[in-house]
């Protein structure tokens, strides 16, 4: 390689070298405004914000989706597999929306601990398959259980 | 160049030159088109009819065939651009610098398809038209980097200062790629995490990963196909003054 185009070629390589650590490192510094949801343990652990709306993630803990009253109110608990939070939320519901499935809730804490959504979204996960292999998956995992 | 074998070096000078790119582009341009329609009928016809409905989402999932191949070509035409632009800078083949300006375009117009085709499809399953999330907003960045490209290389009459300039912003932009890419793993996203790009097995059914990656690749050739028309045209603009373009009006234009 000629000694002009060496150079060219080296300093291109540092200057996109030099751009990614620095974004790198802002990318670090902004790593919790970054989140887009809190999970339930961190509200369980007090790390949310106290008076201000946030958003929470986790998933729809089966058996947990009740309708207290005769109006739109619903009541679930999420979960991250570790620590639960109640959610009442009063308004219609997505698609996803369904025990077992996750979901981010925009909203703020009330005196009792319990999370006031304003707008509940469904989180869709990676998997795509027909309803027949669903089915038998769901049959093959109880039939497992059952020996 | 060591360990590059003859015949490679010479394809490229060849292909670097523009009257004989000209020529061979023009040869394979039906080519191109046949592959790029057979690809795409059989690529929808699998999606929209053969494929099975989705466990979950029922039909609504059918969009994936337009939203994933989009989504994965705005962020594979952006590496073409930035890498034909890096070439174009370092060792200052003009060939390189037109492929770089002319892919953006494309990316930017697949970028768009797949926010748009996100955007419906996110109302009716998440419940909401947009959100900021990571992948989301670093996906829009990108739209604004092919803007900011197209807009820089037209702000600058001079196309040899206008190619060097718009390469190094290609190239800063290019940090943006692994954020996209890697967002929903990073953080915590509403958008949903990789199911075929990804180290471990595709998490779709194979009757509906088959149309989709048709799919992906229909979505290559007619960026390939685009890409091909817009060098031949900006190849001609800029060198409208050389003795090959003019030898060739004058066998062609009677």
């Amino acid at each position: 390689m000629k000694p002009a185009r060496k150079q060219r070629l080296i300093l291109i390589s540092l200057m996109v070298i030099g751009i990614a650590i620095a974004t790198g490192f802002a990318l670090k510094s902004f790593n919790e405004n970054l989140m887009y949801f809190f999970s339930t343990t961190d509200v369980v652990a007090g790390k949310s914000p106290k008076d201000s709306l946030f958003r929470l993630g986790g998933m729809v803990i089966k058996g947990s989706v009740e309708r207290p009253g005769d109006g739109m109110m619903v009541r679930f608990k999420l979960t991250d597999f570790s620590k639960e939070v109640t959610v009442e939320y009063t308004g219609i519901l997505p698609d996803l929306f369904r025990e077992g499935q996750g979901i981010v809730a925009h909203g703020k804490l009330n005196a009792q601990g319990v999370f006031i959504a304003e707008e509940v979204l469904a989180k869709h996960d990676e998997n795509y398959m027909p309803p027949e292999v669903k089915a038998s998956l769901k049959t093959k995992s109880l039939s497992e259980k059952g020996q | 160049m060591f360990l590059v074998p003859d015949i490679v070096v010479r394809f490229f000078h060849r292909m670097a030159s523009p009257p004989h790119y000209y020529a061979l582009t023009q040869r394979l341009m039906p080519w191109l088109v046949t592959v790029f329609v057979l690809l795409t009928l059989a690529g929808l016809y699998g999606g929209l009819y053969l494929a099975p409905a989705d466990y979950q989402q029922g039909d609504s999932y059918r969009i994936i065939y337009i939203h994933v191949p989009a989504a994965w070509m705005s962020l594979f035409i952006y590496m073409v651009m930035a890498i034909a632009g890096a070439i174009g800078l370092i060792w200052r083949i003009k060939l390189a610098e037109i492929v770089s300006i002319s892919s953006a375009p494309i990316g930017a117009s697949f970028t768009f398809i797949a926010l748009f085709t996100g955007s419906l499809w996110g109302k009716p399953m998440w419940g909401t038209w947009w959100v900021w999330d990571a992948r989301l907003t670093s996906e829009l960045i990108l739209l604004f980097l092919y803007l900011g490209v197209i807009g820089l290389y037209g702000a600058i009459d001079d196309k040899k200062v206008a190619s060097k300039a718009v390469a190094i912003l290609a190239l800063v932009g290019v940090v943006n790629i692994p954020i996209i890419h890697y967002s929903v793993e990073w953080w915590n996203t509403l958008h949903q995490g990789p199911t075929v790009t990804k180290m471990d097995k595709p998490s779709i059914h194979v009757s509906m990963l088959i149309p989709l990656l048709l799919m992906a690749l229909s979505f290559k050739s007619y960026y390939l196909i685009a890409l091909l028309q817009r060098t031949r045209i900006e190849l001609l603009k800029r060198e409208r003054n050389s003795q090959w373009v003019k030898t060739m009006i004058l066998e062609t234009g009677k």
